[in-house]
């Protein structure tokens, strides 16, 4: 590894930084990244630091570069450029200036390797010189990044940006981040006194992280005030806590919901015991992955549209699979629903190994469009936007399909049907095509539901083999037959898990939770919801 | 012997079937031992131990037709039957390799002393006495069974219902076992046995005599259950798979009956997963997994369900057929044996047994028909009603 | 009735003329080499792969004139990831098709369950993934990472260059991670650490459903010391893992994590951004600059007709076992089990990271431990490599196991031998 220098040139390089001392030689930028290139990683993060300080905004985009992983050691002399451009040959750029010096070939440069210890001086050093930029956006990052790693150097910039900064809520994050720092700083008791107020009202994890921190550092008498602010915040975490927890069940819930639903149609309300139903759910996550692929292809600008697209194909792609399943196999089974349970278990295998020939066994890759990712801070709770997407997803296809049974003329005509088949037949409805459709429309929700699913979990062959035991307890849970039932069944499913698992853990939780189902049955025999009269027995 | 005091209830087919478990007992390992390698009529002992697994096999899917057949439960947990009993059967083989495990350790097993155990979990006591372990064998199967068949049959679980949560039961156990803090061996199970009564569990005599006494339990559970629904117990059994609120109605005890039938069963493929261990040399919790119970009832199916002699062979054609395949076709063979699955379903609905039973009744009634010149619907007679 | 005897001598002769079949088949100029990797259930997803990479070495080697004059021949099964039938398909490999050796498992289970029938049987097993130790038979080869040559480099690289304080093990609840966080955490534990800043935890197989788990880890890397999490996570929970970190907003900068199980594979489905910085240890990375590496990887596209497919660790594992038996076999001028025993000992084969591994005495192999931080594109950057290490199969770390040593040689020919009390174990005798 060309980056391992020896020891005895990283201790020379050390004497030389001891004997230079702030020599002009120092604060020379050109010079500082020229050492780059044959610093170890502790050594790049003391020149980082010493860039920083130079206070110089030219800097910038040198940082940045490095973050990225465009800084290259010309291997001839030991120069430091800032390298950009595809293909063989790259354009150099002097990193303290910004100017354009000529290309080189690929071949001639090497990388400087960046790791995390690197990245954090990199993004530390970057928060201090940005801090004054004129753009707003710039400033309230560079905040960010000078509360995320306090240290006292940053105290003086923070406090001429505040004196400049007039947008309210920069000023709050840079209060903040002032506070931070002031905390590891060597000013007087009682302002640090103020700061642990700031950072009290900051709250969260972090504040105890940055208080837990500062604690060994600080002033005897300080102690009692940082454990008051400490237990202050754990006690309103706490009270969060429990609406987190109440979080994660709905949102694993939803999931159940959405990977149970189909099934409510296809199992609940035909009486197919469709073991195939979890290979729906893996069908309609590959159709997203195609979409995705294509629009990656031929179209990459729409790929924040992607997933809108993969709704409607996944559902049509599954709706057929589900038709030709009905057509070809299942309408021959009907009133023998545990032969339902052979032949679509053997349909899974088929499939199963279908997807497995045709994509390979290993997992694809499923982007998040960007407003599926990250998360955001409703008061104590951390919430992804993933998820809360995924809930109000599986309430939508709920609604619809609930709307759908009872207001549609197909809906009304296949409540007839499964209520009583020959009086349906009899009025004029085309049975086997109501049976039909029925089954393409439970598997098309299937499809629906891989599509949210590939968003959170693995695209592979053995996707719907770990949904299928879960939606089937869903289903039963709630009571077969009924929509409602699914629905209460799989959020109160979700709760109960995510109640349970801080206490015992994922899997003694998961295993309650099944001898809760088992229990339960005993109790109410028909689920949750059961369905009475005649159709019963 | 207790098959010849059965056998007077039986009807030919099943003494018939009796006859070759027996010889097949005896000629195979016979032909292992006695004959030479070149001899063409010498099975190897892997042939024989691989026969040996599906006997096995063959068992728990007897164990699973008595309930499912007989009484109408289908159930989708019988494998967490069969695997407990391999536990047991594990727990004694684990017992027995005493020192020279690994570490040496004489009384702790492998894995739980680079888990750092310091003593033998309570439940692991007495496992090192053969007639407890034996002991073990029936009666964990046979008492979970018990519990979980009392309360589920006097809440009137039924049907699809009682189906699911036997599979939430089998899934909560795989889960269970998984976990290293049971005391199980975790992921990795139990393996590595060396000895079984003194005899080495690799030794060509051993095995030989493993396989004559899977297939003599296997004649035994056979005769059991074909004493079983050949009794007038079992004509009420029956009785409860197709009308259950009738013989309810009638004043019978019908939860009582299921609970038994349940039981029995249950024993029955505690037999075989211990019967199991020993021949293939591991157990893990892979054989809680719901896909496997699954599969037992499609071996049953293919046979032909309500027949006691179709399990047996649908087992061991399966299994036969899988090892074909995955050896000759390992990159498709789940295509055909899904296909054979549907296949099966679409159009062979009463099994291979079953309906080369319902042919043979349908020759005789058409037969009896033109003797008598009348028609009997011959159609209603055989096929359990769901 | 006669049906069932019918039917059943039928099946017998059936399995009687398929092995004699097979026999037949197995014409005199070929060396058999068995691949015992599962093409489907869930283990599909990691071992299809190594499958296809015997199957690559087998057609390179014929190319060079195969082995001792002889062709190779690949006989392939499909396991299924069922482990009975992992023994019964060892037990078919060896004794119906008489293969030479055998290529295969992943997981420890499938190993734990061939392990009796190789021995028993005595033939050659090469597994290529890394494990938790704790193991060393006569007739197999770890060719995978040992603990010591994955996880304690990692932590030790965690220490040092990250200046970890605080540790999170966060594993999948089965034998690897479980030894492996016993070991590391007797290591923390020696290294200064104290037991309050080390969270142990453990997830099912499978598990999809993170938050909890995240937001655990968040709050234990907030208690204002620099946290990291050593993840034991197997296959295929880590995509959901991965992407739970990603949302909840846990950057390599604040919490890195570091993984045994996570390679280019698995990163392939994977959308890695968010993930850039988080951290692996493994022997190889795809991204080695060695001459040996450009070649097995232009070979490996050409010969999976895409240009597109990674490789990983357990592939350069495969990759030395295999070069190291056909070696041994050179030497041994013979297949003959006992015989390759002996000559394979010794035997250093060029690794893909431009050095030689070299096949020990305790059937471990020695490699370099490499760090690699994951980049956008969802290769690895090196951050730090150490020189040759050897498989330790009895870890120091763990207090029923620090005496024991392994050594195949003739004189001792012991897999457990107890250095304080100077007996050989259970085994070996």
């Amino acid at each position: 590894m060309t980056t391992f220098r020896n020891a005895a040139a990283a201790f020379a390089f050390l004497l030389s930084l001891l004997f230079s001392g702030l020599a002009a030689a120092q604060s020379d930028p050109a010079a500082l990244f020229d050492q780059l290139g044959k610093a170890n990683f502790a050594e790049t993060e003391k020149i980082i630091a010493e860039l920083g300080k130079t206070g110089d905004v030219k800097l910038v985009p040198a940082f940045e570069a490095f973050s990225a992983g465009d800084l290259y050691l010309r291997k001839e002399d030991g120069k430091v450029f800032v390298a950009r451009g595809t293909g063989a040959t790259l354009q150099l750029f002097n990193p303290a200036t910004g100017e354009a010096t000529g290309e080189a070939a690929k071949g001639a440069l090497t990388k400087l390797k960046v790791n995390n210890t690197v990245r954090r001086a990199i993004n530390n050093a970057l928060g201090g010189l940005t801090l004054l930029s004129p753009d707003k956006a710039v400033r309230f990052a560079a905040a960010q990044a000078v509360l995320k790693s306090p240290s006292a150097d940053n105290l003086a910039l923070l406090e001429a940006a505040l004196e400049k900064e007039t947008d309210s809520g920069v000023r709050t994050i840079m209060e903040e981040a002032k506070a931070v720092s002031l905390l590891s700083s060597d000013r007087p008791v009682d302002q640090k006194k103020l700061a642990i107020e700031t950072i009290k009202k900051i709250g969260g994890r972090d504040a105890i992280g940055i208080l837990r921190s500062a604690e060994a550092s600080v002033d005897a008498s300080l102690k009692p005030d940082i454990d008051k602010a400490i237990a202050g915040i754990e006690d309103t975490l706490k009270l969060w806590d429990a609406a987190q927890n109440v979080w994660y069940g709905l949102s694993l819930g939803s999931v159940l919901l959405l990977a149970a639903i189909g099934l409510a149609i296809t199992f609940g309300v035909m009486g197919v015991i469709n073991m195939a139903h979890g290979e729906m759910v893996m069908i309609g996550a590959y159709s997203t992955f195609i979409v995705q692929e294509f629009i990656r292809q031929n179209a990459p600008e729409l790929f924040d549209w992607s997933l809108a697209i993969a709704l409607p194909v996944a559902f049509v792609v599954t709706g057929a699979v589900g038709l030709v399943l009905e057509r070809s196999v299942i309408r021959f089974l009907y009133g023998r629903p545990l032969e339902t349970l052979l032949a679509t278990w053997g349909v899974s295998l088929v499939l199963q190994q279908a997807v497995r020939s045709l994509f390979g066994p290993t997992n694809r890759e499923v982007g998040n469009p960007s407003w599926m990712s990250g998360s955001f801070q409703l008061g104590g709770l951390a919430i992804t936007w993933n998820r809360l997407w995924i809930i109000l997803f599986s309430i939508v296809v709920f609604l619809a399909l609930l709307a759908l049974l009872k207001r549609s003329a197909f809906g009304l005509q296949m409540r007839a049907v499964t209520q009583n088949r020959r009086m349906a037949s009899s009025m004029g409805i085309k049975t086997p095509w109501v049976d039909a459709f029925t089954f393409a429309l439970g598997s098309g929700i299937a499809g629906l539901a891989g599509v949210a699913l590939s968003q959170i979990d693995n695209v592979s062959p053995n996707l719907g083999q770990s949904y299928i035991i879960d939606s089937f307890m869903v289903v039963v849970f709630g009571g077969v037959g009924n929509l409602w039932g699914t629905l209460v069944g799989a959020l109160s499913l979700g709760i109960v898990n995510k109640f349970l698992e801080p206490y015992v853990g994922a899997v003694l939780g998961k295993i309650l939770v099944l001898v809760l189902i088992i229990l339960f049955i005993q109790k109410r025999p028909r689920g949750l919801f059961a369905l009475k009269g005649r159709a019963v027995e | 012997m207790i098959t010849q005091f059965l056998l007077r209830g039986f009807d030919r087919k099943i003494v018939a079937v009796l006859f070759v478990l027996l010889a097949i007992g005896v000629l195979v390992p016979a032909s292992n031992l006695l004959l030479s390698p070149e001899n063409p009529l010498h099975v190897p002992t892997y042939a024989m131990s691989l026969f040996g697994k599906y006997l096995c096999y063959a068992l728990l899917a007897l164990a699973l037709d008595l309930v499912w057949g007989y009484c109408g439960i289908l159930s989708l947990g019988h494998g967490a039957f069969f695997a407990l009993g391999g536990y047991a059967m594990g727990m004694y083989l684990m017992r027995q390799i005493g020192s020279r495990g690994v570490y040496g350790d004489p009384v702790l097993p492998d894995f739980m002393v680079f888990l750092n155990w310091k003593e033998l979990p309570w439940f692991w006591h007495g496992f090192d006495m053969f007639w407890f372990a034996m002991l073990m064998v029936v009666v964990v199967p046979g008492l979970l069974a018990f519990v979980f068949g009392w309360f589920a049959f006097r809440s009137r679980v039924n049907g699809v219902y009682l189906s699911i949560i036997t599979q939430a039961m089998t899934y909560a156990l795989l889960l269970a076992f998984f976990r290293n803090d049971m005391g199980f061996g975790g992921n990795n199970g139990l393996t590595d046995f060396k000895d079984i009564l003194g005899f080495s569990i690799q030794a060509d005599g051993t095995r030989a005599a493993l396989f004559a006494a899977t297939a003599l339990f296997l004649a035994l559970c056979l005769a059991i259950a074909s004493g079983i629904v050949s009794s007038k117990f079992g004509k009420v059994l029956v009785g409860v798979r197709d009308a259950e609120s009738r013989v309810r109605f009638l004043g019978y005890r019908v939860e009582h009956i299921k609970l038994f039938t349940f039981v029995v069963s249950a024993m029955m493929a505690g037999i075989a997963g211990a019967l199991f261990v020993p021949q293939v040399g591991i157990i893990n919790p892979g054989e809680f997994g719901p896909g496997n119970s699954i599969e037992v009832v499609i071996w049953t199916a293919v046979g032909g369900r309500g027949t006691l002699i179709g399990p047996i062979i649908g087992a061991v054609l399966v299994n036969f057929g899988k090892s074909v395949f995955t050896g000759a076709f390992p990159e498709i063979w789940l295509f055909a044996l899904g296909g054979l699955f549907i296949a099966v379903t679409l159009f062979l609905p009463r099994g291979i047994v079953g309906t080369i039973q319902h042919r043979f009744k349908a020759r005789q009634a058409m037969k009896a028909a033109r003797d008598a010149e009348s028609g009997i619907d011959s159609d209603t007679k055989i096929q359990p009603a769901e | 009735m006669s049906l069932k005897i019918k039917l059943s001598g039928a099946l017998l002769a059936a399995a009687m003329s398929a092995t004699a079949l097979s026999g037949a088949f197995a014409a005199e100029d070929t060396i058999k080499i068995g691949v015992l990797h599962s093409l489907s259930g869930t283990m599909a997803i990691s071992e299809t792969t190594l499958k296809d990479a015997v199957l690559m070495l087998v057609e390179e080697q014929n190319k060079k004139g195969g082995v001792l004059g002889k062709k190779l021949e690949a006989v392939v099964v499909d396991p299924a990831s069922d482990w009975p039938l992992f023994a019964e398909k060892a037990r078919d490999l060896i004794a119906k098709d008489k293969v030479a050796a055998v290529f295969g498992c992943w997981t420890s289970s499938s190993r734990k369950s061939v392990l009796p029938v190789f021995e028993e049987l005595n033939s050659i097993l090469f597994y290529p993934v890394q494990y938790e130790g704790e193991e060393s038979s006569r007739n197999i080869f770890y060719t995978g990472a040992a603990p010591n040559q994955q996880a304690i480099p990692a932590v030790d690289y965690l220490l040092e260059e990250e200046g970890v304080k605080r540790f999170v093990l966060e594993g999948t609840d089965y034998v690897y991670p479980r030894t492996t966080n016993k070991i590391l955490e007797a290591y923390l534990i020696s290294k200064g650490i104290p037991k309050e800043d080390i969270l142990i935890n453990y997830t099912p197989f499978g598990f999809s459903d993170w938050q909890t788990e995240v937001a655990k880890i968040k709050e234990f890397g907030s208690a204002g010391k620099k946290a990291a999490v050593v993840s034991t996570v197997n296959g295929d929970a880590n995509v959901p893992f991965y992407k739970e970190l990603g949302n909840q907003g846990i950057k390599a900068t604040d919490i890195p994590v570091v993984a045994f199980s996570v390679g280019e594979e698995e990163l392939a489905g994977l959308d890695t951004k968010p993930l850039v910085g988080h951290l692996a240890a493994w022997n190889y990375f795809q991204s080695v600059e060695a001459d040996a590496n450009a070649e097995f990887i232009k070979t490996w596209h050409a010969y999976t007709k895409n240009d597109k497919r990674v490789t990983n660790d357990p592939m350069e594992a495969t990759y030395i076992g295999f070069n190291a038996w056909v070696k041994a076999v050179e030497a041994a001028g013979t297949t003959d089990t006992d015989k390759v025993l002996d000559s394979i000992i010794g035997v250093a084969v060029p690794n893909l990271s431009g050095g030689y591994s070299t096949v020990m005495p305790n059937h471990h192999i020695t490699k370099p431990v490499l760090i690699g931080e994951i980049q956008e594109d969802g290769q690895f950057s090196i951050v730090k490599e150490t020189a040759s290490v050897v498989g330790d199969e009895w870890s120091d770390f763990l207090p029923d196991s620090k005496d024991l040593i392994s050594d195949w040689r003739a004189p001792m020919s012991c897999g457990n031998f107890n250095v304080a009390t100077g007996k050989c174990g259970g085994k070996g005798k």
